[in-house]
């Protein structure tokens, strides 16, 4: 029951990371704990009391449900994936801006603003 | 099994496997045909499969060969089919003006590079139409949205990058609340398939894990249409992005977005659960007026024309939210037709722009003065879609906007069709706008601007003479709308 309360903790902790820092790096980590809160979740899902691994053994009746877990499979890979492109983007913004803080990019795209409304 | 039995996972697998082919190319001009030429074969398989849903109803189609519910089942309804309709002709067209517009804002080396990432976008949209599976609809979702992150930051202006980070850190967390939703009605359900969870969620529906789902879903999808208030990655990613993908995104994705929200609410939870015993309908009426007159009236103050479109589309999702909102057969039907409605207008205004862009080079309001003398034939497409997209009786944007006062007036809120009128009366104001620079200002000197090549003008003006001939010719949006709202309905317990 406790693996739960980790998933909705790590779940908030993430989320609160996205939200809460400037730093593009820091919001790619903060979704990647997010994501994986809900691996937790779902292989807690599949966890049966007493439940031995799906494989077919002499001896063993009560298994648990590998389907959650197989999910995962497909979502780890899905994370992967955000994960990377993610990093990717910040590398464009950084060769682009030369930062990869929020704030930072904000004034200089309302430095070019201003320079813009100047020629217009 | 013949061919035709394969229908409904073709339609997914060309643009996919095409999608794995054309990176093999280093000649942009190969990569080109081979996208063109999957495109066009979805968009007839579509034709086929829509026809073959209202010859003999449903479609279905075992992956594997493994019978649901343990394997994964593709299924098609009316509703489905409508949609797939709209993301494959829109591909279709949108791929076959594509080629000069690639070629001017796409670096040469990488032109193969984005039209693979736009047919897994497309091939993630399309599946998404098509599958009967809960788990297999978040997997096209994200393939569809990893691919438009790509997509959209292969804008020329440095701000698409950033548009198309914001776009990624809301879109996964829009996505991973999708997944916990759907792991909520497993743990409840244990089962995956969209039938199967129709038929057992009644007897759970009373559990505070199926509303925290329901909850889930709803958000999850709310970012993922741009639903306001979940719609502040929207206007920056469609203003940056090369001008095809934005006519693709914006006539399809939130479409799409639209599509699995219905799925979910209607097909899956039923009206009496989402729309009536949750409070869901008043939020989604109260969240689609909000969105349809704040985001208008931030379009009418936007000085880039891209920009003020991308908040319209924000508009146009709340009439959207609002028909479903209504919970009425009516409203419903509404909201779908607009679906398709919006997808023509917004394609085709799009895809003008991208004229623009390409013989202009710039989006600024100034930047449009007179050229109405110089892209006659561009113009003009702006000129029709715009009216469409206002409501102008004889064009497809009247229709859906009719049922929709329709649908109002049916349940006595007379105040929200009063609303509603205000909103196309604000659409009047920023088109006017676009219009009123392009055939009253005056040109810029020494300007060699000269209407763009008929290669984009032959698909832009498809979709100009679409939004004009539904207008006029309603029977097969209404009757398609229509009839995908009554199986919806007649669907549920």
């Amino acid at each position: 029951m406790y693996n739960y309360f980790l998933a909705v903790f790590l779940m908030m902790a993430g989320f609160y990371v996205v939200i809460a820092q400037g730093n593009l790096v820091k919001k790619v980590i903060g979704l990647g704990m997010f994501q994986t809160s809900v691996f937790i979740l779902y292989i807690s899902i599949g966890k049966v009391n007493g439940g031995q691994a799906p494989i077919l053994t002499e001896g063993v009746t009560s298994y648990s449900n590998p389907l959650p877990h197989v999910l995962m499979l497909t979502a780890i890979v899905v994370g992967v994936a955000t994960t990377a492109v993610g990093l990717a983007l910040v590398i464009r913004i950084h060769e682009a801006y030369g930062s990869v803080e929020e704030h930072d990019i904000q004034q200089r795209d309302n430095a070019e603003d201003a320079l813009l409304e100047g020629e217009l | 099994m013949s061919a035709l039995d394969h229908l409904p996972i073709l339609v997914v697998l060309i643009p996919l496997l095409t999608a794995v082919i054309c990176p093999l190319f280093q000649n942009g001009r190969t990569a080109w045909k081979l996208a063109l030429g999957a495109a066009w074969s979805s968009f007839a398989i579509a034709c086929m499969l829509l026809h073959q849903v209202l010859n003999s109803g449903t479609v279905r189609y075992q992956l594997g060969g493994w019978e649901p519910p343990w394997g994964i089942e593709y299924r098609i309804d009316v509703l489905g089919g409508f949609v797939l309709l709209i993301v494959t002709s829109i591909a279709a067209l949108v791929l076959s003006y594509a080629r000069r517009s690639v070629e001017d804002e796409i670096r040469p080396g990488r032109i193969s590079f984005f039209y693979a990432a736009f047919l897994l976008a497309f091939s993630g949209l399309a599946g998404i139409t098509v599958t009967g599976d809960a788990f297999n609809l978040f997997v096209f979702l994200e393939i569809s949205s990893l691919s438009s992150y790509a997509l959209i930051s292969a804008g020329r202006d440095r701000r698409s990058l950033n548009a198309a980070f914001q776009y990624l850190i809301m879109g996964s967390i829009g996505a991973t609340f999708i997944l916990i939703g759907i792991g909520f009605l497993y743990m409840m359900t244990g089962t995956l398939n969209m039938d199967d969870l129709a038929v057992r969620l009644p007897e759970v529906a009373d559990t505070r894990t199926v509303r925290a789902g329901f909850a889930f879903l709803t958000v999850g999808f709310g970012l993922k249409l741009a639903l306001f208030p979940l719609h502040l990655w929207l206007p920056n990613a469609y203003a940056y992005a090369p001008s095809v993908v934005t006519a693709f995104l914006a006539a399809t994705a939130t479409k799409v977005a639209v599509y699995a929200l219905l799925r979910f609410l209607l097909g899956i939870f039923g009206v009496g659960f989402s729309l009536m015993s949750m409070p869901f309908d008043m939020i989604l009426i109260g969240l689609g007026l909000a969105g349809i007159l704040s985001a208008s009236l931030v379009a009418v103050f936007q000085q880039n024309v891209k920009r003020m479109l991308a908040y319209s589309s924000v508009a146009q999702i709340g009439y959207i939210a609002l028909g479903i909102g209504l919970a009425s057969h009516t409203g419903i039907s509404a909201a779908v037709m607009h679906l398709f409605n919006h997808a023509l207008m917004k394609g085709a205004l799009f895809m003008s722009l991208g004229a623009v862009a390409y013989r202009v080079g710039a989006m600024h309001i100034s930047d449009f003065a007179g050229l109405g003398r110089r892209m006659p034939f561009t113009m003009a497409a702006i000129a029709i879609a715009g009216l469409s997209l206002i409501g102008i009786p004889g064009t497809a944007g009247f229709i859906s906007k009719w049922f929709l006062v329709l649908g109002t007036l049916e349940q006595g809120w007379w105040p929200l069709a009063v609303l509603i009128l205000l909103g196309s009366f604000l659409a009047l104001i920023y088109v006017g706008r676009i219009l009123e620079a392009a055939y009253f200002g005056t040109p810029k000197e020494n300007s060699a601007v000269r209407e763009a090549p008929l290669s984009m003008l032959i698909p832009i003006w498809i979709l100009v003479i679409a939004n004009v001939y539904f207008g006029l010719n309603t029977e097969l949006t209404v009757g398609l709308a229509t009839q995908a709202t009554t199986d919806l309905f007649e669907a549920l317990p």
